[in-house]
């Protein structure tokens, strides 16, 4: 982490940031966003208007109107929230356990090398097992209500939780680890003063990435026999041939992930904003 | 007093980098060790922070063997090593955790102060300059106030305004406090300009070839006669170390031309 390289990739962005301005301030703040927004709204009008002419049914493709109707009914008789809070709960938990496993052992091995010969070779094949491969033992083993739910939840956050703590730990810049040294910091001081701060960028990352596979994981979970859920919902839609209600479940998969993703950002960004990064915008 | 008795390193794997090095270095003092690439230098002031072990010998500070690091050595390294999560005045105050704040801030302000960049409290380390950073990389060394400071080629990978501005100040710091320097560098310029001794060495295994005194008044003029023997001297010591000098007619060894550019 030299300062060299440093400033030059400040000035290389500063640089190109001025050569992009006058393009950019023409599109002024709220413009930019909408710009992403085109192409779904339109489609989305575009369907409508097929339907409201008569070009198609909307049987099978609900147009947006009748999506959001429906979306809004599941929302006013509570339908909504009790699956969807049941849904959160089950990704918490999941999530919770996936993150203190994947925290716990990807902080072991990648701080020694012993316990990483011993134990990441194991994980390293239980990772090459496609997750939905457990379910049949977890519904043997936990049966089929919450326990065996959350457990594959857990195995999807913890992946690549543990492999973003191990990563990141073993990249950590020996040369600030000696820093650390120089200042003769005990064990404890140099994990809190240095380890930490150094492996948090990658570490929000490792559990943004461990969300988003929860999320994917509850669905999955939530198909292998649930009575309640958003995933529920999509399989109670698929038999009794609601397709609106599919797509309004989807919905608020978005939008939930979208903004417990969202939250994690938001926590880490304070602790975050050292980091150099070349920004987008 | 900072003393190296036969200090020698062998890694593991064999390689022979230092053998039987000793000299002393007074209170105060300024010595620089130069010599061509590879012959233990970096090494050589890694044993004397303790960051490092001599397998032979031993390395001393006021009687008191350096086993580890210690709180009266400070180190400055060829990059400044800044955390890039702690604002400059973090930095500055990383080795003063243990104090209270009010003393702390006060220290690091009087640090910033003194190099030159008051202003820069509160910035990120990414948002400054190759020379600002290192400038504030010898605050944090400096703040614990360290009987003795090594540094290790610490402007080697500045522009040459920037480097000859941060000898200036690195030499007005020590007029303040006084520390003794220890400055590896493999500029023998930049060796005259700040030491009073230089200690030339030479390669495989890494021993002391010569010492060379430079009894120049401060502040030093790079142009002056004085300056220039000196620098003559070193060089030719630095191409007697590597066997690669000419003797003149008069018996006096000269470096071969070109030399003093390869340095």
């Amino acid at each position: 982490m030299s300062v060299v390289p440093m400033t030059a990739t400040a000035e290389q962005s500063a640089q190109s940031a001025t050569t992009r301005e006058p393009r950019l301030r023409r599109l002024n703040g709220l413009a930019r966003p909408a710009l992403g927004l085109i192409l779904p709204v339109g489609v989305a009008v575009l369907w409508e208007l097929a339907v409201r002419f008569g070009l198609s049914d909307g049987r099978l493709v609900p147009p947006p109107s009748v999506i959001f109707e429906t979306f809004a009914e599941l929302a006013r008789t509570g339908e909504l929230q009790r699956h969807a809070s049941t849904t959160l709960a089950r990704v918490a938990a999941g999530f919770g356990f996936g993150v203190a496993a994947g925290t716990v052992l990807g902080a072991i091995t990648g701080y020694s090398s012993l316990a990483s010969r011993l134990l990441d070779p194991t994980l390293q094949a239980l990772r090459a097992i496609p997750s939905i491969a457990w379910v049949p033992l977890f519904i043997l083993w936990l049966g089929i209500f919450e326990e065996s739910k959350v457990a594959l939840i857990a195995v999807g956050v913890f992946f690549p939780v543990y492999l973003g703590v191990m990563g990141a730990i073993h990249s950590v810049d020996r040369k600030l680890v000696e820093v650390g040294r120089v200042f003769r910091l005990s064990d404890a001081a140099m994990v809190r003063r240095i380890l930490l701060p150094a492996v948090l960028p990658s570490y929000v990352i490792a559990l943004r990435s461990g969300l988003g596979l929860g999320w994917m994981f509850v669905v999955a979970a939530e198909f292998m026999g649930a009575s309640e859920g958003l995933g529920f919902l999509l399989v109670d839609g698929q038999q009794l041939g609601k397709p609106a209600q599919i797509v309004a479940a989807i919905v608020a998969f978005a939008i939930i992930g979208k903004t417990t993703d969202w939250i994690i950002a938001a926590i880490a960004a304070p602790f975050l904003r050292w980091e150099d990064v070349v920004r987008r915008d | 007093m900072l003393v190296l008795d036969r200090v020698g390193k062998t890694y593991p794997n064999g390689v022979h980098a230092l053998e039987g090095i000793s000299f002393s270095v007074a209170p105060g003092e300024i010595v620089a060790i130069v010599g061509g690439s590879g012959c233990g230098k970096s090494t050589l002031l890694r044993l004397v922070s303790g960051l490092d072990h001599p397998t032979q010998g031993a390395v001393i500070l006021d009687e008191e063997r350096v086993t580890a690091p210690h709180e009266k050595i400070g180190i400055v390294f060829q990059e400044p090593r800044l955390l890039p999560w702690l604002t400059v005045a973090g930095n500055v105050g990383f080795g003063l955790a243990d104090r209270p704040k009010a003393e702390r801030e006060a220290r690091v302000a009087d640090a910033l102060d003194r190099v030159g960049l008051a202003d820069k409290a509160k910035v990120w380390p990414r948002e400054l300059s190759g020379g600002q950073a290192q400038r504030v990389a010898i605050a944090r060394a400096l703040v614990p106030r360290p009987e003795v400071l090594l540094l290790d080629e610490p402007f080697s990978a500045l522009d040459a305004f920037t480097r000859i501005d941060l000898q200036d100040h690195l030499l007005s710091l020590w007029a303040d406090l006084k520390p003794t320097l220890v400055i590896v560098t493999h500029d023998v310029e930049e060796a005259i300009v700040l030491a009073d001794r230089i200690i030339v060495m030479r390669p495989r295994p890494g021993r002391v070839f010569a010492e060379i005194e430079a009894d120049l008044a401060r502040p030093r003029d790079r142009q002056s006669a004085a300056f220039d023997s000196v620098k003559r001297r070193v060089l030719a010591a630095l191409d007697r170390s590597l066997d690669r000098s000419v003797v003149t007619d008069d018996g006096e060894t000269q470096a071969t031309a070109g030399a003093a550019l390869w340095w």
